[in-house]
């Protein structure tokens, strides 16, 4: 510690002024020692970042997706037989204890109605819900995994698929922190297309976005029973997830690619222990035939006329600017230089959507660091951002998941496949209840913060004056860490 | 160790995203008429299915359009009936007492000037109140309160903030201060600590100051939490059951309209539900749409039983960004669309009338032959309240509220 002091404040102002930047812009905020990882090099440091490997090495002992999915579906299965039998036993002892109906009868069925579904309630809740700590496990990993990085560039990466390709644990509890793990994390790094198929194939996307029932009018069981097409997912696909909107695809277009997916599909956990709530491509929903979509014809059969699609949505040139411009609008600024959202489309197309190569042409730009810091952090960056500052690692998921909530970021509950917005406008009115929570973590450590030291040894002094002065001047120690958490330094990057 | 030492309740959770957004700016115009208007937007996100919430079960098509799952007048249960074509679904009992007493009106088969079905741009066309999506970032609640005031600008020391929430809509964005309310439950920083924030901010970040001042002139409004509502702590973040559905529905409403009954309270509030994204078994006349009506109808008597003696002037417009398809999915459900309802609730309302130039349900009647063809403009409907409700002028209305609707006429007889 003593010998990384004395080399970071050998440091030029220059270099620590960026290496702060860099923690803010592209990773997960200033923590200890994490000025010295970077070097003189802030942007070595950040592309050296991507070339580790992004597994979570704890999640070995989490349960794959479809595994959450059958736990979950299980216990609700044995919740709602033991309701069903505690509602006939309750019947059957009210049968037992009044065989002749009073006069006032109708108040009393009443009565009898409620007790008979009081008893349901308590015997299906004497079954707990083991989807609300598979999502607690899953949300501590991904937390600490932010808190341990040096950097925490990829993290930051892996955080902003998770909400390109978002879905909602309040649909899908089970399988959300899986779903990040399986389909986004194993792919950040990867190729873009990669990244598309994954998710859009994986069952916990397909079950947000309405796929599992969509049927095609001529399918085989389209055509047995009242039943057809959702388009769902297929327009949230062009929209948010690769073209874009008003990118010039139709309802035609909508309709074809909801078309093409009907059969991507889960297996029902019900009938199938081994590998229920794993994706499957059912031929009996699927729509017979070719598809048109965007003016091209599919006619492969089965699961590869969607794959072929999505081939194409990636490579569509209109897909590389989107996600350009929502990258740089995530790292850099609301409004992004266009400069450099041209550059990122261009490694974007050279690459064939390579991510990893799209994230270095952003961070080896210099328009990528020009600009001031004007993002406001979303409330999820600055509360790990805070943490990591006190140079904590381990967090009780259940309280980092309910100060996120407080601040209208819960963690995987977007309110709409949108998911959530990256704009100053969208979180500055919350700043003020940043207030009192960061008053509250100043109040819980205390014992263990040091307003002065994390100033010194954390941004190595790479603060605004008037922070520092605010700092020592503070009535208290949990005054001074609160005004330090909210001071724009914290705030912004 | 977390950056929260409480876990957050149902209410926090839930409230969030239906937080109120409002201001004590007075309508000046009608101050002076001696009158004291009150104006709530709620905004029902994901878009609402109109021909599940009001029937046309006079027309001949509707059944063989929805099968069976048409609401009908002889179903289980039998629709509420509004006159001899419409019926309104049976989950809102509330508002066929408010419609049957005149204090409730429904506009069939409106819309937006938004013809394309991408949720987001839809949001963004109700609430900016412009022609297209992405056309600015202030909505046009805000600038009606930019224009109540003459010479166009508002005095911020008139206005008190709410509270703090957490996504703030668009509807209410812009230049005039903007104030939220959530429920607080974590102990708040004390005054010294937010003075001496609010010091620094003004020193390093004139933004963050701004939205810090507001927030603390939330303080002196003091607390509008009344004796109603009880409703207990539960820790859990789980997915809500209808029950609480209904809690927060009627708590969020009805925390609205105490502090809009204040005397020294607001006069503009907009909050947000969300949840009528109904794509997979939709359930009009049991399940999902049927249970979250009957949520909002729930609002509508908390906000009815707290507004009490102001009632009378109060209005509220209920709006979506658009419809659904009027035929059912193959999901037994709707995906979107374009025509759809407005709510008009309110003691300050000309109701018990559903407004409507029925468009037909037959395949050449309906948009694009998939949705319920819009007949009316929303925008004319907004512009009618904000007129006749507020006093707007309707210069302002055609120009700076809801710019280029010139030829979209204020519908009058909607208040009075």
């Amino acid at each position: 510690m003593q010998a990384r002091e004395n080399w970071a404040f050998a440091m030029s102002n220059s270099a620590k002024a960026d290496s702060v930047l860099a923690l803010h812009r592209f990773g997960m905020g200033p923590r200890p020692g994490s000025i010295a990882a970077l070097g003189t090099d802030p942007r070595g440091a950040l592309i050296a970042e991507l070339d580790r490997p992004l597994t979570l090495t704890a999640a070995a002992s989490l349960p794959p997706s479809a595994k959450a999915y059958r736990t979950v579906a299980d216990a609700n299965a044995r919740r709602a037989a033991r309701a069903k039998q505690a509602q006939q036993q309750a019947r059957k002892q009210q049968v037992a204890a009044a065989p002749v109906m009073s006069e006032d009868q109708t108040q009393g069925q009443g009565q009898n109605k409620d007790a008979v579904e009081m008893a349901a309630k308590q015997a299906a809740e004497a079954v707990p819900d083991p989807g609300r700590p598979i999502y607690l496990q899953e949300a501590k990993l991904r937390t600490e995994a932010a808190l341990a990085a040096d950097i925490g560039f990829a993290e930051r990466l892996v955080w902003f698929w998770s909400n390109h390709f978002c879905i909602s644990a309040n649909k899908i509890q089970s399988m959300s922190g899986a779903y990040e793990r399986e389909a986004v994390r194993a792919n950040t790094l990867g190729r873009f297309v990669d990244l598309l198929l994954a998710v859009e194939g994986h069952p916990a996307m397909l079950f947000y976005l309405d796929n599992l029932e969509s049927m095609g009018a001529n399918s085989t069981a389209g055509l047995n029973r009242s039943r057809g097409l959702n388009e769902n997912i297929a327009r949230e696909i062009m929209e948010l997830h690769t073209l874009g909107v008003r990118t010039g695809y139709t309802q035609d277009d909508v309709i074809g690619f909801a078309n093409v997916l009907t059969g991507w599909t889960l297996l029902p956990p019900g009938d199938n222990p081994e590998h229920g709530g794993e994706f499957v491509f059912n031929p009996r929903l699927h729509e017979p035939g070719g598809q048109t979509v965007l003016g091209k014809r599919y006619e492969q059969e089965d699961v590869e006329q969607g794959r072929a699609v999505l081939r194409d949505l990636a490579a569509h040139p209109a897909t590389a600017i989107h996600i350009a411009t929502k990258l740089a609008r995530h790292f850099v600024a609301d409004e992004p230089p266009p400069a450099l959202v041209e550059q990122m489309a261009k490694a974007f197309r050279d690459t064939e959507g390579d991510l990893k190569q799209v994230a270095i042409a952003m961070v080896s730009s210099d328009d990528a660091w020009r600009g001031p810091p004007s993002k406001l952090k979303r409330p999820s960056e600055w509360g790990v951002g805070m943490v990591r500052a006190t140079g904590i690692t381990s967090v009780d998921p259940e309280r980092f998941t309910g100060g996120q909530a407080l601040l209208g970021e819960a963690l995987w509950r977007p309110s709409a496949p949108k998911g959530y917005p990256d704009d100053e406008a969208s979180w500055i009115d919350g700043v003020g209840r940043r207030l009192d929570i960061a008053n509250n973590f100043a109040e819980r450590i205390t014992g263990i913060a040091d307003p002065h030291a994390i100033i010194e040894d954390v941004f190595a002094s790479e603060i605004a004056p008037e922070v520092k002065q605010a700092v020592g001047r503070a009535e208290s120690r949990q005054q001074a860490l609160a005004l330090l958490f909210m001071s724009a330094d914290f705030q912004r990057r | 160790m977390g950056f929260d030492n409480h876990l957050p309740t149902r209410r926090e959770l839930l409230v969030g995203s239906g937080a109120l957004f409002a201001w004590s700016q007075m309508p000046r115009i009608a101050r002076a008429e001696g009158r004291d208007p009150r104006l709530l937007v709620v905004i029902l996100r994901g878009a609402l299915d109109g021909l599940g919430a009001v029937a046309p079960v006079g027309d001949p098509d509707w059944i063989s359009l929805r099968g069976d799952r048409a609401l009908m007048l002889d179903g289980k249960p039998p629709a509420l009936p509004l006159d001899s074509f419409f019926a309104l679904n049976p989950a809102m009992p509330n508002l066929h007492r408010l419609y049957k007493s005149g204090k409730a009106a429904i506009v069939h088969a409106a819309a937006t000037p938004y013809r394309e079905r991408s949720h987001f741009d839809g949001q963004d066309v109700l609430e900016s109140g412009f022609t297209r999506p992405g056309a600015t970032g202030s909505g046009w609640l805000n600038r009606a309160l930019l224009a109540m005031e003459s010479g166009g600008r508002v005095d911020p020391r008139g206005s008190r903030a709410l509270g703090i929430g957490s996504v703030t809509p668009l509807v209410v964005r812009g230049a005039a201060p903007v104030m939220t309310w959530v429920p607080q439950r974590i102990l708040p920083a004390s005054e010294d600590t937010q003075n001496r924030l609010l010091d620094l901010y003004q020193h390093t970040d004139p933004k963050l100051a701004t939205v810090l001042q507001a927030r603390m002139k939330l303080a002196s409004l003091g607390g509008a939490r009344g004796s109603g509502d009880p409703m207990p702590d539960d820790p859990t973040l789980m997915p809500p059951g209808n029950a609480r559905v209904r809690a927060f529905f009627a708590e969020a409403a009805g925390t609205a309209a105490r502090y809009l009954a204040k005397p020294d309270g607001p006069r503009v509030g907009a909050m947000g539900f969300v949840g009528w994204d109904t794509h997979i078994a939709e359930g009009a006349a049991s399940g999902q749409l049927y249970n979250l009506l009957g949520a909002l109808d729930g609002a509508f008597a908390a906000i009815e039983s707290n507004m009490s003696e102001v009632w009378h002037e109060t209005v509220v417009a209920v709006v979506t960004e658009f419809g659904r398809t009027a035929r059912i999915n193959g999901t037994q459900g709707t995906d979107h669309g374009t025509g759809t309802v407005a709510f008009l609730i309110g003691g300050g309302l000309t109701g018990g009338r559903v407004i409507a130039d029925w468009p037909g349900l037959k395949p050449a009647q309906l948009f694009e032959d998939r949705d319920l063809k819009p007949t009316t403009d929303l925008r004319a409907v907004l512009k009618g309240l904000l007129r006749d409700h507020l006093r707007v002028d309707e210069k302002s209305l055609a120009e700076t509220v809801f710019p280029g609707s010139a030829d979209v006429k204020p519908m009058g007889g909607l208040v009075g």
